[in-house]
């Protein structure tokens, strides 16, 4: 899932890392209390922890295995704020040692897992973390942190023009569907296994007055991912516009242009249109996270 | 005289309601070295603790005169510093000059003042070389000494070293007790190495469940609670014919 | 493990090593948007990018061969997808996409092997990246080592348990709470560790801020390498939209 560089085209990784500072930026302010620094041994060591736990092998079947991705685990113990920063940190880490993830495409990769995956984690639990449905709340959100994660990966690829036949785009979900159902197990079983230890590691959430709102969350960020996906994938509409067009033949003039002078050409033309309407998805994605990250925070302060 | 350490019936509680200390007084006078003895568990590491105030109980505390409440900490951890039983813990900087800096530093000082201090307190405990070595790098007796360091360049009145034999091989443990007995700071020792207290302190306390129960020269106190504690301190070579 | 190698090649010295951390940072940066804003995949460009690259890597006394196989690691995932891109006719672009992410991942390489990660970060700070964010980055990469090696030993200590010395093995869900009991535990560690670690730094005066000795100012002489890569970047990038007598 970590999108290394040379993938993505010009505005789609330059306004990732464009939106991706500040947002990071604001959590990072909301992880500690104003300027205490106190915070910064704790989150690190969780960090070690997310790279430690991503090697361990969970056997989920007699042949198949699988592996913790954390980012659901850390919103349920640490919160969603220094879940987001702690997770960045791992991206960060994992790009610049191990090559895994470009430096460029950071900004896609921590908007991809660090926001959207860890704010679409945790939104499950929020609203039915207290109460009976709290496994199951559990598990859809490891389950949909790493689904959402996943999807607004190859909604990204798809956008710059990487060629996905239907088939396997198909194979991919599916894939990326049984990650999200072990991530979902695995979640359980540790935050379970974390309970029994000491329940003042994991968040205690106070019972949710309107689940109808919590409903509404998580329609929206179901629909958005599917339709983001669907609209990137689809052989009509956005993707037929492209090839009517030439994909590669717009993409090349618009990426053409240098970064010392402008021209005009590249914004009339359908490409502009396609790369509006793709990252307008993404825009709403990222503006359902952020309404979901101030609902935290009123819930916070109430 | 008013003594460094003061401390009168010193109670403290876990939250959980277990109870870790029990009503403990004690001295310490300056230029003094005591050894503190007793099973784990006994509340040694946690009457400690006390002293810089990283714990707060009920009774009196006092360090170099002061009471150890919050408006005083600063002061009282610039007087007494500790080093713990795990080095890893106490050397989270990326170098090791940045976190022996790291004290100073704190104590408002410029950086180069720091710098300075920090050079050298290294060079004190015979680690100049590795200043700009990562802290993974060094053995268990590299990271002790580098720790010591830390807390000599904040030019501390009072040294306290929790368990610090722990992981250190003969010839480590060699090292750092011809470094200890060179250091004129008055000092506590947390320790189950009998050896290495008699080499250094004259006094000695035995802490049993949350109490001192036994006060007396080292020998005498390692020499009675080895005949009713019998394997709880490591045996001392050629105990039965000293002092 | 892996950062082990990292780690010391940053270690070593030579006119790249030396050469300031945001400079390089900036170089890098540069480097990596001239790559990824090449629109055509023409030999002479992307050969003058790899010539670049190699110069780096000879200029910084770096062993050739382990460096390019790091960051060969990026070549499954980019060749999967060239793959499909090429057979779906778009060539160019599935060649686009193998070539580019191997020349951005060795840059990045040339950057971390060449410049000590406490140095990069904090070099990084000061070219704007959130505060909170380099000093969790600092953490993690300290004790990096210690919570992967207990995490090592439990997976040791869990499979002699249960696979094993016994007749028949333990079966996967027995293995897979055993794994779950194990990340818990590890949970635990790391979060002790934290406090005795806040505890240490309280003990020598700690308030709140982390405060660390600045990095002595640099000569003029510590700009030139990294800025004259850069122009080169560029010089490569532009020089592709003249027309060159090769073919594709």
């Amino acid at each position: 899932m970590h999108i290394p560089d040379g993938f993505l085209t010009t505005p789609l990784w330059l306004s990732l890392d464009v939106v991706s500072v500040p947002v990071v930026g604001w959590f990072g302010r909301r992880a500690q209390a104003g300027t205490d620094e106190s915070k910064a041994p704790l989150l690190g060591l969780m960090g070690a922890f997310v790279f430690a736990a991503q090697m361990i092998n969970f056997p989920v079947g007699p042949g198949t295995s699988g592996h913790l991705l954390g980012a659901a685990l850390l919103a349920f113990t640490l919160g969603p704020a220094a879940a987001v920063v702690v997770m960045t940190a791992v991206l960060a880490l994992q790009a610049l040692i191990f090559q895994d993830g470009g430096l460029l495409a950071l900004g896609a990769n921590v908007f991809n897992m660090a926001v959207c995956g860890v704010l679409a984690g945790y939104l499950p639990y929020r609203y039915w973390g207290a109460g009976r449905l709290r496994r199951a709340a559990v598990f859809a959100g490891g389950a949909l942190s790493v689904f959402v994660a996943a999807s607004l990966a190859i909604v990204e690829l798809l956008l710059s023009g990487i060629r996905i036949p239907g088939a396997i785009l198909g194979a991919s979900m599916a894939v990326f569907a049984v990650s999200a159902v072990i991530e979902g197990v695995i979640t359980v079983a540790v935050l379970e296994a974390l309970e029994r230890i000491n329940p003042s590691w994991v968040e205690r959430r106070p019972a949710e007055a309107r689940p109808a709102m919590g409903l509404l969350a998580l329609a929206s960020v179901l629909l958005v991912t599917v339709g983001v996906l669907f609209a990137s994938a689809a052989p009509d509409g956005l993707e037929k516009l492209a090839e009517e067009v030439g994909i590669s033949g717009r993409a090349r003039a618009l990426i053409e242009t240098p970064l010392a002078d402008y021209e005009a050409t590249f914004i009339s033309g359908s490409w502009a249109a396609q790369a509006a309407a793709g990252l307008a998805g993404l825009l709403l994605a990222a503006a359902l996270g952020w309404a979901l990250a101030r609902m935290i925070g009123r819930r916070r302060r109430a | 005289m008013a003594a460094l350490i003061e401390v009168r019936n010193l109670r403290f509680r876990y939250p959980d309601g277990t109870e870790a200390l029990a009503g403990v007084d004690f001295r310490l006078e300056e230029g003094e070295t005591v050894a503190l003895f007793g099973p784990n568990g006994s509340g040694k590491t946690t009457f400690v603790l006390h002293l810089v105030g990283l714990l707060q109980g009920e009774g009196e505390v006092r360090v170099c005169g002061l009471p150890v409440e919050k408006e005083h900490l600063k002061t009282i951890r610039s007087r007494a510093g500790i080093v713990f039983q795990d080095a890893d813990v106490q050397l989270f900087m990326p170098t090791v000059l940045e976190d022996v800096a790291f004290g100073p530093l704190n104590l408002g000082l410029p950086e180069a003042e720091a710098k300075r201090r920090a050079e050298r307190a290294l060079e004190q405990v015979n680690m100049a070389g590795a200043i700009h070595k990562a802290p993974y790098h060094l053995s268990a007796g590299e990271k002790r000494r580098v720790a010591l360091a830390g807390v000599l360049a904040m030019e501390p009145e009072i040294l306290i070293l929790d368990e610090p034999t722990t992981f250190l091989d003969p010839p480590g443990r060699r090292v750092l007790l011809s470094l200890l007995q060179e250091l004129p700071q008055a000092k506590l020792l947390v320790t189950h190495d009998a050896e290495f207290a008699l080499a250094l302190a004259r006094r000695a306390v035995f802490f049993d469940k949350g109490r001192i129960v036994r006060e007396g020269s080292v020998a005498e106190v390692v020499r009675e609670q080895g005949w009713t504690a019998a394997a709880k301190l490591e045996p001392l070579s050629g105990a039965q014919s000293g002092a | 493990m892996h950062h082990v190698v990292l780690d010391e090649w940053s270690r070593r010295d030579s006119p790249v090593h030396r050469a300031e951390a945001r400079m390089k940072i900036v170089g890098a940066l540069v480097f990596l948007i001239c790559v990824a804003t090449t629109p055509r995949i023409e030999a002479p460009t992307f050969l003058g990018y790899v010539l670049l690259a190699l110069a780096g890597i000879g200029l910084a006394g770096l062993p050739l061969l382990p460096l390019a196989a790091r960051a060969a690691v990026v070549l499954p995932f980019s060749g999967v997808f060239a793959a499909m891109t090429a057979l779906a006719g778009d060539t160019e672009r599935a060649a686009a996409v193998v070539v580019k992410s191997y020349v951005s991942a060795l840059a990045v390489l040339l950057l971390v092997a060449t410049t000590p990660l406490p140095r990069l970060l904090r070099a990084a700070e000061r070219l704007g990246a959130p505060r909170m964010v380099i000093l969790i980055v600092q953490f993690l990469y300290r004790y990096l080592f210690v919570i992967s090696e207990q995490a090592q030993h439990m997976r040791l200590a869990a499979r002699c348990r249960g696979e094993l010395g016994y007749e028949r093995p333990a079966g996967w869900r027995i293995r897979f709470r055993g794994a779950a009991g194990a990340l818990a535990v590890l949970f635990g560690r790391s979060y002790e560790r934290a406090s005795a670690i806040h505890q240490a730094m309280l003990a020598r005066g700690f308030d709140g801020r982390i405060r660390s000795l600045g990095v002595p100012a640099r000569g003029l002489r510590r700009w030139w390498l990294p800025a004259a890569a850069s122009m080169a970047a560029v010089a490569i990038r532009l020089a592709g939209r003249m027309e060159f007598p090769w073919p594709l």
